[in-house]
């Protein structure tokens, strides 16, 4: 198992490698950071755009491959380089990965556990009003992209604070710059913020994981050894939750791992909508800059998250399915 | 003399295989009306599919009918709510909404046909040439899944973007098909490795039918069912991608449209002048949901015994 595991990780060191790579050649050939210097006005001396650029490690003068060992070098001494303004890539990233981590943790546990009970309920009443109703809700929210979700949240959330008079709800920020008072009320600040960006994403999270437990669950529901459980004088209830959930969850490991990429592009567009200074959003403003070294800096921050997932789902599996530990 | 006969056996066995699902008639007949009655059962998908047709109706020729082009200006109205000039309204410079709207519906749809049948096709070939080959062949293809995997496609196509200004759209249409096969892949992946081990794909093999003819007419037949579903979700799921990267501009550039660029338009302004935001939106959830809900029916339609990857 442990070997298992440690070669599944050496795996995953060569896919961050190459997906960095790649994204780094890719950035590399696709933008162009000098066009930001050309477009200004008054024109800038060719030779300071150079210079800028260099002091950057962003100078298309330079070869690509040398621009890549620079960087590389960098990386691996833990300095992630410099911003097409010149600031440390490191110290934004500092502030901005407990925002993108804070969005994405809330949204998988959530996700998964609301996702889970709806999809069990679904399938323990299956074709009655209530699975009709999860599936419905279901269908309805996979079709609704978070761009339009977020809107919608903040036309209900504007609804709520007016009628109320109070503001309940905020949708701009992940806290209210400048706020000052006790422990509590700086907390209860956040909350509010986080409430409705939570949503946003975790509303289609539910909503996939629902639809693949409901499955997994029903292929359990029929099996033979849940009716011997029963026969030999097992409750239903107990033969459902302890033996028939605990197999049901075992599929469901995978497309935890698998789903964990779209709710990082999910957290991408929650940050952008909602103005939470994340990795996410400073992905969208990178390419828009045509900041090589962001975006390089972020596809290996996704790169490692998506990854991480992966290897947590290797575990969860393992401990969920004695077959895995074993062989 | 010893090729003839050979090259005749395989002509046969070749034609063997293939009569059950193309020459005979009445086999290919009955299947299909057995799908479509189980299909037609299905009330929702029914409503599902009349939408749909609706909406291609909308798109293709709606614009013949209409008396507003999507980039024209009427200067005499910016800004308008809808009215019996404007069905959906005017827009800050004075274009129609509803020219606008059926222009990213039309591109939305094609898009998503488009890419739902290429990236279909992509993860059968690579997922079957992966199960059928083994070695080699299966450890690059699924190294390529896995870096996929890591690499989110929303992703790449971002970054490839900037080379997209002022290109054709066909340029976007292919990146979002090469970079949105993986899953469909590995299931093809894992259901080859289990039709390898049959007889007729053995006989075939042994008796010199060559790779590429085992692949396209012994296993991916016998998938075709995980296939039209798979296309089939595929195409809701290249809307979604198409809109959410033109949203961001990273996908169709103006002046052309698509409903990811038309909500990213009406977004701003979305409380204060709701129809800028709330058709283009309203008409993305609606075929996105439509498709899926096809989709679903027709799994239940074809395979009403599976329930594993019933999910989605």
């Amino acid at each position: 198992m442990a070997g298992y595991l440690i070669r599944r990780l050496a795996v995953s060191l060569v896919l961050v490698i190459v997906a960095t790579t790649l994204a780094f050649f890719l950035a590399s050939v696709t933008m162009s950071p000098r066009s930001n210097y050309e477009a200004r006005n008054p024109p800038v001396p060719e030779s300071s755009i150079d210079n800028a650029l260099t002091a950057v490690n962003q100078n298309n003068k330079t070869p690509v491959v040398e621009r890549y060992v620079t960087w590389v070098g960098g990386v691996l001494h833990g300095d992630f380089g410099k911003t097409l303004k010149g600031e440390s890539i490191n110290e934004e990233m500092g502030r901005r990965i407990g925002v993108t981590l804070r969005l994405l943790l809330i949204g998988s546990i959530f996700g998964a556990v609301f996702g889970v009970l709806f999809g069990v309920w679904g399938a323990l009443k299956q074709y009655q009003f209530s699975d009709r109703l999860v599936t419905a809700f279901s269908f309805f929210w996979l079709a609704m992209p978070v761009f339009f979700t977020a809107v919608l949240l903040k036309y209900g959330a504007l609804q709520i604070n007016q009628s109320s008079g109070n503001t309940i709800f905020y949708y701009t920020g992940e806290a209210t710059p400048g706020l000052e008072g006790s422990t509590f009320a700086l907390l209860l600040d956040r909350f509010q913020h986080l409430i409705l960006p939570t949503l946003a994403i975790t509303l289609g999270e539910i909503a996939l994981y629902s639809r693949y437990q409901r499955s997994a669950m029903l292929d359990v529901l029929g099996s033979d050894y849940l009716r011997t459980a029963q026969a030999k004088g097992l409750t239903r209830r107990k033969t459902f939750y302890k033996h028939g959930l605990r197999t049901a969850l075992i599929p469901m490991t995978v497309w935890f791992a698998f789903s964990f990429g779209l709710l990082i592009v999910g957290a991408t567009f929650t940050e952008k909508i909602f103005a939470w200074p994340g990795m996410g959003a400073w992905f969208i403003d990178s390419i828009n800059a045509q900041d090589i070294n962001v975006a390089a800096a972020t596809t290996l921050f996704t790169a490692v998250l998506v990854l991480f997932s992966t290897f947590l789902a290797d575990v969860m599996r393992a401990v969920l399915d004695p077959r895995v530990r074993t062989s | 003399m010893a090729i003839e006969p050979l090259s005749e056996i395989q002509h046969n066995v070749e034609g063997e295989a293939v009569a059950p699902t193309t020459t005979d008639d009445g086999e290919v007949l009955s299947r299909g009306r057995l799908i479509w009655r189980r299909f037609k059962r299905r009330r929702s998908a029914m409503v599902a599919l009349g939408f749909i047709g609706l909406m291609f109706l909308f798109a293709f020729l709606g614009p013949l009918v209409i008396q507003w082009n999507y980039e024209q200006i009427d200067p005499t109205s910016f800004l308008e709510p809808p009215s019996s000039d404007h069905w959906f309204g005017t827009t800050q410079i004075g274009q129609d909404v509803f020219a606008q709207t059926l222009r990213g519906l039309q591109k939305s749809l094609i898009i998503g046909l488009l890419v739902g049948l290429i990236s279909t096709s992509i993860a059968a070939v690579v997922g079957a040439t992966a199960g059928y080959f083994g070695g080699a062949v299966e450890r690059v293809n699924l190294f390529l899944v896995s870096l996929l995997l890591v690499l989110p496609d929303f992703l790449i196509i971002a970054i490839i973007s900037p080379r997209l200004k002022g290109q054709s759209w066909l340029w976007f249409v292919l990146l979002l098909s090469i970079f949105s096969w993986t899953l469909a892949a590995m299931v093809v992946h894992s259901l080859t490795l289990s039709l390898r081990g049959r007889e007729y794909v053995s006989a075939a093999r042994y008796m010199g039918v060559p790779a590429r003819t085992v692949i396209s007419r012994h296993i991916l037949p016998n998938m075709a069912s995980f296939l039209i579903i798979d296309a089939t979700l595929a195409v809701s799921g290249a809307i979604l991608l198409e809109s959410g990267l033109s949203y961001f501009g990273f996908g169709i550039q103006p002046p052309d449209v698509s409903l990811g660029t038309l909500i990213a338009q009406g977004t701003a302004s979305a409380f204060t002048y709701p129809w800028l935001f709330a058709f283009s939106g309203g008409i993305l959830v609606a075929i996105v949901l439509t498709v899926n809900i096809i989709g679903d029916a027709l799994r239940d339609a074809i395979d009403p015994s599976s329930k594993s990857r019933a999910a989605l």
